[in-house]
């Protein structure tokens, strides 16, 4: 179009920037949590997620012995060392040796590390000291050299990725308790079941969601045929009451449901809360499925009642295979939506540890006792969100389709 | 023990779908080879009752379903509502007049007309914008899918990524840190329970829903016929006032519908204020309010405050019965 009213090229680039921006805006927070959540622990609180890549800065003062020196060739007295070997280890943590370059050096505590590597400076007591990038130290000196030399350094460790925190929430460990409680005996499983861990509730999530998504279906799919291909009376009157039923606020039904679930002796349990969210979703999956199902070609079916067909073999045999695309937009629907869901699962399930979900296990556990330690948030939080955002980047065809068929009318 | 759970859901998952599939097949047989079958000398009436049967053998289980789950609850809760907690010894309006009397309740219904008024009008705004910038770009499906995909995160999973967006200390919070730029030396603690930080949790619901909006929105403009855009490119309009005059008016059916659909939503909204605004009272919105009064056994002001949320939905619903039956006709 912007070529045939012959435009100047100015709105397609501010269209591209524009978009640009929008998208950047839309993604950054969620970048912000995964990078988090890949993060070292203590980084996390040194620098913003957004200098990850720069790695964490370090000052450290190195005490470099001087026992190794010895008589120089052209005379006085010459040390070849390194300041990552065993000559400073006391100053370093572990984990910093043999990832960490040297990014500036100093031969004074007073001024700090304030040259860079390969320069050569004197110490007050005379020795000329040289530090390579890698940690290599030359130290010349005219006289023998008697107390070790104490160097300033700023250091670079290069960013380091790790799964330390989905592990340790996954467990509610972190590395040395799980050593030791392996080495008491404990197996896997006890990790992963333990009370305070993530993954017992991510596998009730997946006892929710997963018998709430396909019971449901098969329920409104056979309505749906009824109400699109079926000749009663009442039918008009049924489809009205279905479309007032979609934006019932899901609220009016709590109190009532505990009421009647305990009186039928379901009581707060996993089977109760599959009829609720079954309940819940027929609606939305009448709904859709019925639109779908009733601008399948009339041809078929009547041909098909002509050849002798009951309408269960036309159901089973023609209509149900033909309208997968809406049946695969309500599966995505109703898993998303009961994955995600907090407020049925605080209703209707008990609140011990053995039945909590994820958005419930985060909101009570983590968010009160834990709410600032963003590493266990982090990954939490992407540990509840990795099996939705497969699905919709995998399915995200039938879902638009889905909306689509919703809405657009 | 992982086992045990996953073997629980597997048995039910058969039992639910297996079960569903013989009630279907067998209430199908049973009706033809046992009540009417098709022969004999009564063939013709056999098959006319048959088939006027079956529709309802169809329909039983969803409507026994939504009949159990939806219909009933609402009348049960109206019920409730004007019998049960303080309607037992006084009037039967004791539950709605002393919730009203209640400041904290004033204030979730003030706060969810905010709600209401702000959310899905930047929500639509938002999505419009996305859908026409899109529209016509190479990469626009890429960027499409990248706005839209909020939708599949959880209201918690984005609380908490909104949370960390607002984190209070300069070297962590994105907010913080960009104040940082403009000078600031110092982070501010951003959600500390003041009305005006019930706009924070909304962006959460805005960035979730502008996706949804844009993907429907998206498919309107499309849908706009091309002769209409090429006249108004002859009569000498600009790219402004295409969109504004010709694209927005012909798609404006659509964008009452998306603003509807969210507005709905926002009315049943819980997650987000109970993750990130629970310790506030002026944060409260209705279902969170009625969640305090459930989870605290009272069941009387609970029903009353769902039913006053009901009263909010029911001019959307009403509306929407009435569009679908004009379309049926």
């Amino acid at each position: 179009m912007d070529n045939i009213a012959g435009q100047k090229s100015g709105l397609g680039i501010a269209t591209h920037l524009a978009t640009l921006l929008l998208v950047i805006v839309w993604i950054v927070p969620t970048v912000g949590l995964l990078v988090t959540s890949l993060r070292d622990q203590d980084a996390i609180s040194q620098t913003g997620w957004w200098m990850a890549l720069q790695g964490a800065p370090l000052t450290f003062v190195v005490e470099v012995p001087v026992d190794d020196q010895r008589e120089a060739e052209g005379g006085g007295w010459r040390l070849d060392a390194n300041v990552f070997e065993g000559a400073s280890g006391a100053a370093l943590p572990d984990d910093v040796v043999g990832r960490a370059t040297v990014d500036a050096f100093g031969v004074s505590r007073l001024r700090g590390a304030n040259l860079a590597p390969g320069e050569t400076a004197e110490t007050r007591d005379g020795v000329a000291v040289t530090v390579e990038r890698d940690g290599t130290l030359i130290a010349r000196s005219p006289e023998q050299m008697e107390d070790s030399l104490s160097l300033p350094m700023a250091l670079i460790a290069p960013p380091q990725i790790t799964l330390e925190n989905y592990a340790e929430v996954l467990t509610d460990m972190d590395a040395d308790d799980r050593v030791e409680a392996r080495e008491q005996g404990q197996s896997l499983d006890d990790l992963l079941f333990s009370d305070e861990a993530l993954f017992g509730p991510f596998v009730n999530t997946l006892t929710v969601s997963i018998p709430a998504t396909v019971i449901p279906i098969v329920i409104a799919a056979f309505a749906a045929y009824a109400l699109a291909w079926m000749d009663f009376p009442g039918r008009g009157l049924l489809i009205a009451i279905v479309v007032g039923l979609l934006v019932v606020p899901l609220q009016l039904a709590f109190v009532p449901l505990t009421i009647i679930h305990e009186w039928f002796g379901i009581g707060k349990s996993f089977l109760g809360i599959w009829l609720a969210h079954t309940g819940f979703g027929l609606p939305l999956a009448v709904y859709l499925l019925r639109n779908y199902m009733v601008g399948l070609p009339r041809d078929i079916i009547e041909n098909a009642r002509v050849d002798g067909a009951t309408d269960f073999e036309i159901f089973w045999k023609i209509v149900l295979p033909l309208s997968f695309p809406a049946l695969a937009s309500f599966a995505i629907f109703q898993f998303l939506w009961t994955w995600n869901d907090l407020l049925v699962a605080s209703v209707f399930l008990p609140s011990d540890t053995e039945s909590t979900v994820m958005t419930r296990f985060v909101v009570t556990n983590l968010l009160g006792s834990r709410g600032g330690e963003w590493h266990i948030l982090a990954a939490a939080a992407f540990v509840m969100i990795a099996v939705p955002l497969v699905v919709f980047f995998s399915m995200q065809r039938f879902l638009v389709r889905g909306l689509l068929a919703g809405s657009v009318k | 023990m992982l086992d045990s759970v996953i073997l629980s859901g597997i048995v039910t998952i058969l039992i639910g779908v297996g079960g569903m599939f013989a009630y279907f097949w067998a209430s199908n047989w049973v009706l033809d080879n046992v009540l009417y079958p098709p022969k004999g000398e009564n063939i013709g009436r056999n098959i006319n009752r048959a088939n006027a049967i079956r529709p309802w053998l169809f329909l039983f289980p969803a409507m026994f379903a939504l009949g159990l789950y939806l219909v009933v609850p609402v009348f049960y809760s109206a019920w409730l509502s004007v019998t049960s907690g303080v309607a037992e010894d006084g009037g039967w309006y004791r539950n709605y007049t002393l919730i009203f009397a209640n400041e904290t309740f004033r204030i979730s219904l003030l706060n969810n007309m905010l709600w209401v008024l702000v959310v899905p009008a930047a929500s639509t705004a938002f999505g419009l914008l996305a859908a026409q910038l899109t529209d016509r770009l190479s990469w626009g499906n890429v960027a499409k899918s990248l706005v839209f995909m909020p939708m599949a995160i959880s209201f918690v999973g984005a609380s908490l990524i909104w949370s960390f967006v607002y984190h209070p200390d300069i070297e962590i919070g994105v907010i913080n840190a960009i104040r940082g730029l403009f000078g600031a030396e110092r982070g501010v603690t951003l959600i500390d329970g003041q009305i005006i930080d019930s706009f924070l949790l909304m962006v959460v619901l805005i960035w979730i829903q502008t996706g949804f909006a844009m993907v429907i929105l998206s498919a309107a403009l499309r849908g706009v016929p091309e002769e209409t855009i090429e006249a108004a490119i002859l009569d000498g309009a600009n790219p402004f006032q295409i969109f504004f005059r010709i694209k927005v008016p012909q798609i404006m059916g659509t964008i009452v519908v998306v603003w509807t659909t969210i507005t709905i939503l926002v009315l049943k909204v819980y997650d987000i204020v109970a993750a990130m605004g629970n310790q506030y009272r002026n944060l409260e919105i209705l279902p969170t309010q009625m969640m305090r009064y459930f989870d605290s056994g009272n069941y009387g002001f609970a029903t009353a405050i769902s039913i006053m949320i009901m009263v909010l939905v029911l001019p959307v619903m009403v509306w929407n019965i009435r569009q679908a039956r004009a379309e049926m006709r």
